[in-house]
């Protein structure tokens, strides 16, 4: 099956047609007996690694398996932030990775992922902070990721309606900016990955969920789901939320702890906050939305649920982050809030990985910052799954790191506390 | 928010608490013997459970002493709490329909709900159900 090509003119054509013209965005599958992969998880990496696989490796007799519908997990709860300032050699490949992929992505795909390359801000509040920041900065730029340091009266003049005021308990000092940092939209990003994965032939088969995995003499052979048993040589995981529930499966345990993350938006506004502002002493995250409204979010709930609710608690601390960096904020109402599930690894780094399992393979633990990865991992993930062997950019993610001791430590640079 | 019932104090909010994560990790007897891959399993390895669930607590801003809890992490309901040292109580919970059942307020998907509608209903007239925000 072919999609047919979104432009201009077939918007036209069927603006003139009232509209009656436009197909599925991708097909809705009925799952075959056999595959050559399945992969568990239509989220943002999954539909990513389905793409590339089909895309770049050959590999079209595939199938994404979802147990609710596509993108309805974490990729359409997070807040969008895309960005790849991490500190080390091994974050920054895998992250720049990513975000040369966002750079031609919607072209890529044929649909409008709505990518505003606005620029991230991430404040340092003590002298301590800035420390680090600086030393992030130096070490990006040694990466080739992009960044620079600006003081707070450039922070001033970037964000104008922040409040660098000397008066406050955390007082702005500085920032670390990464120009091509920024927002996109999620869902058309789910969205586009799946239609052009469709249009290659992958089968997406959604409120289908896996219920067991059959493996045989250490190997595996095939997925049971609530739409009957599938034969397949290679499973791939990429279940984030739960990472942990689908290892098991599979006998294997992870390293990874399961917290909601809560996330809230504002009444819509005109256009006000121009970039990304992250804090990570005060704590909060912030955008602008393209419908106008703020999207906040900002730690963890320290305990371990699947609820995907919080406390409020939480979110209060949130609000009065916020507030005290843009007092401006102060009589705006809330109109949403919801919750996700972060699978968090000890390192703050992401398991791409194969498994003791021969032909089992998993992508999770992305703890809070797995959307800004969605194509670098869905890219790097499709070149394990298809060869058998991780590449460069995947190979300091394996599960082994835990017992060698070889961590990627990013607790800094995740910029939400793990 | 959920409200926690400190074995010591009664039941509380929980911004009164901290969290002390998964209960009942041994501490190696014979910490030279360890492999690295056993090493790994203690320090790292979490079971992570979707379901019921042994924790610690700690009442942080209250009686300050710890405590163990066994909570059902698909809904958030406490279904025990007992002290540390102790083992945990057997308790009579509904399993999960399947590997991913949620509660009723969840994504979306009503397969894998943990009870339906109409069993929540009947729940939260016989007791608080405890748990959620």
């Amino acid at each position: 099956m072919t999609a047919k090509r979104y432009s201009l003119l077939s918007l036209f054509r069927e603006g003139l047609n009232g509209h009656k013209g436009w197909q599925p965005a991708w097909r809705a599958a009925e799952p075959k007996r056999r595959y050559d992969a399945v992969i568990i998880g239509g989220g943002g990496h999954g539909c990513a690694t389905a793409y590339y696989l089909a895309k770049e490796h050959g590999l079209t007799n595939i199938a994404v398996i979802e147990k609710g519908w596509i993108g309805g997990g974490n990729a359409g709860r997070n807040t969008t932030i895309i960005r790849s300032n991490y500190l080390y050699d091994e974050s920054a490949a895998i992250y720049d990775h990513a975000m040369q992929l966002w750079k031609g992505l919607g072209r890529e795909l044929n649909f409008n992922i709505m990518m505003s390359h606005r620029g991230v801000l991430n404040l340092a509040h003590d002298d301590n902070e800035m420390r680090q920041l600086k030393r992030r900065v130096e070490a990006n730029q040694l990466n080739g990721v992009d960044a620079e340091w600006l003081d707070a009266k450039q922070v001033k003049e970037y964000c104008p309606i922040i409040s660098i005021s000397p008066d406050v308990r955390y007082p702005v000092l500085g920032a670390t900016l990464q120009r091509s940092g920024g927002v996109n939209r999620h869902d058309a990003v789910v969205w586009g990955y799946a239609r052009a994965a469709s249009a290659l032939g992958v089968d997406f088969i959604e409120k289908c969920e896996v219920t067991g995995i059959e493996i045989e003499n250490g190997k595996v052979t095939g997925v049971r789901t609530t739409k009957g048993d599938i034969k397949t040589g290679k499973l791939a995981s990429v279940t984030a939320g739960h990472s942990s529930v689908t290892a098991k499966m599979a006998g294997i345990r992870l390293p990874i702890e399961s917290h909601p993350l809560q996330a809230l938006v504002s009444e819509p506004l005109k256009p006000i906050h121009n970039c990304v502002v992250m804090s990570n002493a005060v704590h909060a995250y912030c955008s602008q939305s393209d419908k106008g409204e703020l999207v906040i979010g900002a730690g963890i709930d320290p305990h371990i649920s699947y609820t995907q609710r919080g406390a409020f608690s939480i979110l209060e601390e949130e609000i009065a982050a916020l507030l005290e960096l843009f007092p401006i904020f102060s009589r705006l109402r809330l109109m949403r809030h919801w919750g996700g599930i972060v699978d968090v690894c000890p390192d703050a780094s992401a398991i791409i990985s194969k498994t003791p399992v021969a032909g089992f393979y998993i992508n999770g633990g992305w703890g809070t910052g797995g959307w800004k990865a969605t194509p670098g991992s869905g890219h790097v993930f499709a070149d394990l799954i298809a060869n058998d062997k991780p590449n460069d950019i995947a190979a300091p993610f394996t599960l082994e790191r835990f017992e060698t001791g070889k961590l990627v430590a990013e607790h800094g640079a995740a910029a939400v506390a793990h | 928010m959920l409200i926690i019932t400190c074995p010591y104090c009664g039941p509380r909010e929980q911004s009164e608490f901290h969290y002390g994560g998964e209960a009942h990790i041994a501490r190696p007897a014979d910490p030279q013997a360890l492999t690295d891959g056993q090493w790994a399993e203690f320090v790292f390895m979490r079971s992570n459970v979707k379901g019921v669930f042994a924790e610690r607590w700690n009442h942080s801003s209250g009686c300050r002493k710890w405590f163990n809890a066994l909570r059902d992490t698909s809904t958030d309901r406490f279904l025990a709490v007992y002290e540390m040292g102790a083992k945990p109580p057997q308790i009579d919970a509904p399993e999960l329909r399947t590997p991913a059942g949620e509660p009723l307020i969840g994504s979306g998907n009503d397969e894998t709900k943990v009870m339906t509608e109409a069993e929540m209903t009947e729940a939260e007239m016989t007791e608080d159900l405890g748990g959620g925000s």
